[in-house]
């Protein structure tokens, strides 16, 4: 076609330029598109961290709130059932929280920062079911060795006031503890600690 | 590379495609600027299907929720905004590009023997587009949205006989509600673009099988080389492609200029009174269609009702879609290019042009007695373009066509 | 979305007519004055989220804006939580409103309008002439009345800044070349707290703000489209040098 020479190396550099080129316009087109699916202001606002006021909650009670779309206790424990807390430890599977389920500030005996004040999601680490509270001690239907805990009613999961699974339930791990932190003596804020 | 390219090719005719369609396909030299708009529709094709699904992951098909669905796309996705002015730029855009489009079939006689069947597919093209385009505004559920559509669909009720059972049967409901939105929404994602998408398979399949046409009319492959190839064809690879890349960069430009700087566009692409939710007891002053419908909704106007029916003006409207596809047995000149009619015909498509804008402008503009006339008188202009192209290509002179493509 | 069949008979009746001869009725052509609208200014455009919180959010929502974006005007969270936030305890929630709908059609006789998007559908200079176009009218059940929005059903919110305004007319011939009274402009009769001026400002802060809110994200579009709109400028140039190259080989 050609009688002229074909400056090949010019030609081969333009290619070049323009594939350079067309790829970062292709990436540039796909960036909006890619970034349109990431989660909303609507999705972040829901998983935004929650201010509670824990002073109406009265000792034995539980408070539920939602956080991102879970939902979390808190629970005022009394003495009486921070005493119960070590008494099963060797009924448990993971009695000293070894497992990454909580925040390093809450690894330990009440997982808790204040001990009397629990928080935890109240999801079962089985299939995803949400427990019962059952403060009750030695109720007909969980047997005379219950001594107050979360009660998976789908298959069956015991925890204990921290939520600490006990060994031979189907859930394998204890329940998540979230992170949050104290605004004052009466305000949580969960979902966000010191770290952040 | 090769072994898997040899592997497909025993399986699937991938090399054999590209060469028939792309690096042995044979197109006229002589392309000028009006040849970039197909491909040019083929792109914004593309952009409206991918920038529609991802606007269909978070739009609600739903009376109550449409509208807020829209603004949460504007406001709370990440770049939704960018993805929803992208679409509705380009819907805008399709139908420049495609208007163009056509307009180079128009002059440069590409609707003629032997591409009659291009021409039709394309029509039919257009048509789904239309209806596309119809579909996809009443989904942003604003008030023009909802009262377009609202008198869109009463136009069928016009129909003798047929007609209100018809127009109950689109909507779904008695009224514009959100069973209409929900079948809308339905046809638009999923039932129209799979047949465009289609039609523009067979439109290029067809393409390919007769050859393209070129500013001249005249057909290369009535000389071929010793190679067997038209003497004055280029393969599209690599000659047109890199033409249409730099076609589809100026495009580019022009259009996120319009995306990013001016979305609304004055109110033609993206009107004030769609952001007000729809209200089914309150339609607003001043009702008119995009500005692509416009050509038609003024013929559909101008036509005074007889016997009390509507039914003229609807008629009238569908005709001036649909009388595009007599177009190459109309023609009656032994030339296929402007560039070798006579000036009755350049003449007449002057004055088809002039009436198709003036149209367009008429359907934008609220009625008044000089208007009326005015889109009277244009409109049989537009119709005497198409009725009377059999006698004035007849009787036309014309140049001799030459043997060869002329410039490039 | 209940509706009486009468009601919809009619309503397709006013299309059918209006579908041969669209008129734009009663609505004169009215000089609207120009906002000044800058939404790059943060200054003003908080001064405006605090009129808007003030003043509109008592009875109009903005559903579809969340408090949590005021942060792109300069507004940091906490500022947010203790100035701005009454309708809600969550600065992630949207600016909705107290007031249930059916009580406010109640009382004004129409549901305050949403106004997430108010000026993107009556525009920024409709909007500032109406929040400066309030004139006494005792005629009215609020006592006021609009020179934009004839018989609007909402009254003068912000009379106590602004002061109160009367109508000074002007003759003028009709088509049938009979006198007519029209306005001509408004007079201060009453001052409020503020100089007209001073409200002027307030008005145009308020319209900044409306006019921000309408589209949170301009800003980052004008940005994001001067970047890409040079970036294919570039990509031009180069498809041009491409196509030239390839092109010698055509004759």
């Amino acid at each position: 076609m050609s009688e002229m020479a074909v400056d090949g190396s010019k030609r081969r550099f333009l290619v070049a330029m323009s594939a350079a080129v067309g790829g970062v316009a292709a990436v540039g087109a796909a960036t909006p598109l890619v970034m349109s699916m990431m989660p909303s202001a609507r999705a972040l606002a829901a998983g935004a961290p929650v201010e509670v006021d824990i002073s109406k909650i009265e000792p034995g009670m539980m408070l539920t709130v939602e956080w991102r779309g879970k939902p979390v206790w808190i629970v005022n424990r009394t003495p009486e059932m921070l005493a119960m807390l070590g008494k099963d430890n060797d009924r448990l599977t993971d009695p000293n929280s070894d497992l990454d389920q909580q925040p390093e500030y809450c690894k330990n005996p009440h997982r808790s920062i204040k001990p009397e004040f629990f928080v935890g999601v109240g999801v079962c680490t089985h299939l995803g079911c949400a427990p019962s509270y059952r403060p009750e001690v030695g109720p007909a239907d969980l047997g005379q060795d219950w001594h107050g805990g979360f009660f998976c009613p789908c298959h069956g999961s015991r925890y204990d006031l921290a939520s600490r699974v006990f060994k031979g339930s189907p859930a394998p791990k204890n329940m998540l503890v979230p992170p949050y932190k104290y605004l004052s003596d009466s305000k949580i804020l969960v979902g966000e600690d010191h770290k952040a | 590379m090769e072994k898997v390219i040899s592997w497909l090719d025993a399986r699937f005719p991938l090399t054999a495609s590209f060469k028939a369609h792309l690096s042995e396909y044979y197109a006229p030299k002589n392309f000028n600027f009006w040849y970039y708009f197909g491909s040019l529709a083929l792109l914004v094709l593309v952009l409206q299907i991918v920038t529609g699904i991802f606007l269909t992951m978070n739009y609600k098909p739903d009376g109550q929720q449409a509208f807020a669905s829209v603004e949460y796309i504007m406001r709370d996705v990440p770049l939704g905004w960018l993805v929803r002015y992208a679409h509705s730029t380009g819907a805008s855009a399709f139908f420049i590009v495609v208007y163009l489009h056509m307009f180079r079939g128009l002059i440069y006689g590409s609707f003629r023997q032997p591409r009659e069947l291009v021409w039709i597919l394309g029509m039919l093209i257009y048509l789904c587009l239309m209806a596309e385009a119809f579909f996809g505004y009443l989904l942003p559920w604003g008030q023009m949205s909802y009262w377009g559509a609202q008198v869109i669909i009463n136009l069928f009720s016009a129909i003798p006989f047929i007609g209100d059972t018809l127009s109950t049967l689109i909507r779904g409901d008695f009224v514009v509600s959100d069973a209409t939105l929900n079948r809308f929404f339905a046809l638009h994602v999923i039932a129209i673009p799979l047949i465009l998408v289609g039609l523009v398979a067979a439109h290029l399949v067809a393409l390919h099988e007769v050859g393209s046409n070129n500013p001249d009319g005249i057909e290369i492959k009535k000389h071929k080389g010793k190679d067997g190839h038209p003497v004055d064809g280029i393969p599209f690879h690599p000659y047109y492609t890199v033409k249409d890349i730099l076609g589809v960069t100026v495009f580019l430009i022009v259009f996120t200029a319009i995306l990013f700087f001016a979305p609304e566009m004055g109110g033609y692409f993206l009107e004030a009174n769609n952001f007000v939710p729809a209200d089914s007891l309150k339609t607003p002053m001043h009702i008119a269609p995009v500005w692509y419908f416009t050509p038609f909704y003024a013929i559909l106007r101008a036509v005074p009702p007889l016997f009390g029916s509507g039914f003229p003006g609807v008629a009238a409207m569908g005709v001036s879609v649909m009388i595009f596809c007599a177009l190459p047995w109309l023609d009656r000149s032994p030339v296929k290019s402007i560039r070798y009619r006579g000036p009755k015909f350049k003449i007449a498509l002057a004055c088809f042009v002039v009436a198709f804008l003036g149209l367009g402008f008429l359907g934008t503009q609220p009625v008044t007695p000089v208007y009326t006339v005015l889109s009277q008188v244009l409109s049989v202009v537009y119709f005497a373009f198409f009725l009377l192209m059999p006698w004035y290509t007849k009787y036309d002179s014309h140049k001799t066509e030459p043997e060869r493509v002329t410039d490039k | 979305m209940k509706m009486s069949r009468l009601s919809f008979a009619k309503a397709l009746l006013t299309l059918l007519l209006a579908l041969p001869m669209t008129v734009l009725a009663g609505e004169e052509a009215i000089n609207l004055d120009h906002a000044p609208v800058n939404v790059d200014d943060h200054e003003s455009l908080q001064r405006g989220a605090r009129l808007f919180v003030n003043y509109c959010l008592t009875c109009h929502s903005a559903n579809y804006m969340r408090y949590s974006r005021l942060q792109d005007i300069g507004l940091t969270e906490p500022q947010i939580k203790e100035n701005l936030l009454f309708t809600s305890d969550k600065p992630g929630d949207t600016m909705h409103v107290a007031m249930a709908s059916d009580l406010a059609k109640a009382w004004f006789g129409s549901a305050p309008p949403d106004l997430t998007v108010i000026t993107r559908a009556r525009g920024a200079n409709w909007v500032y002439t109406y929040l400066r176009g309030f004139y006494r009218d005792d005629s009215r059940p609020t006592g006021w009345n609009n020179v934009v929005f004839d018989k609007v059903a909402m009254p003068h919110v912000l009379h106590e800044m602004q002061g109160e305004m009367a109508p000074v007319y002007r003759t003028e011939k009709d088509e049938e070349g009979k006198d007519r009274q029209v306005i001509d402009h408004l007079a201060l009769v009453k001052p409020g707290k503020m100089t007209l001026a001073e409200y002027n400002g307030a008005a145009a802060d308020l319209v900044n703000y409306l006019a921000w809110m309408g589209e949170p994200a301009k800003s980052q579009r004008l940005h994001i489209g001067l970047v890409v709109v040079l970036f294919l400028a570039v990509f031009a140039v180069v498809a041009f040098y491409l196509k030239k190259e390839y092109w010698k080989d055509v004759h």
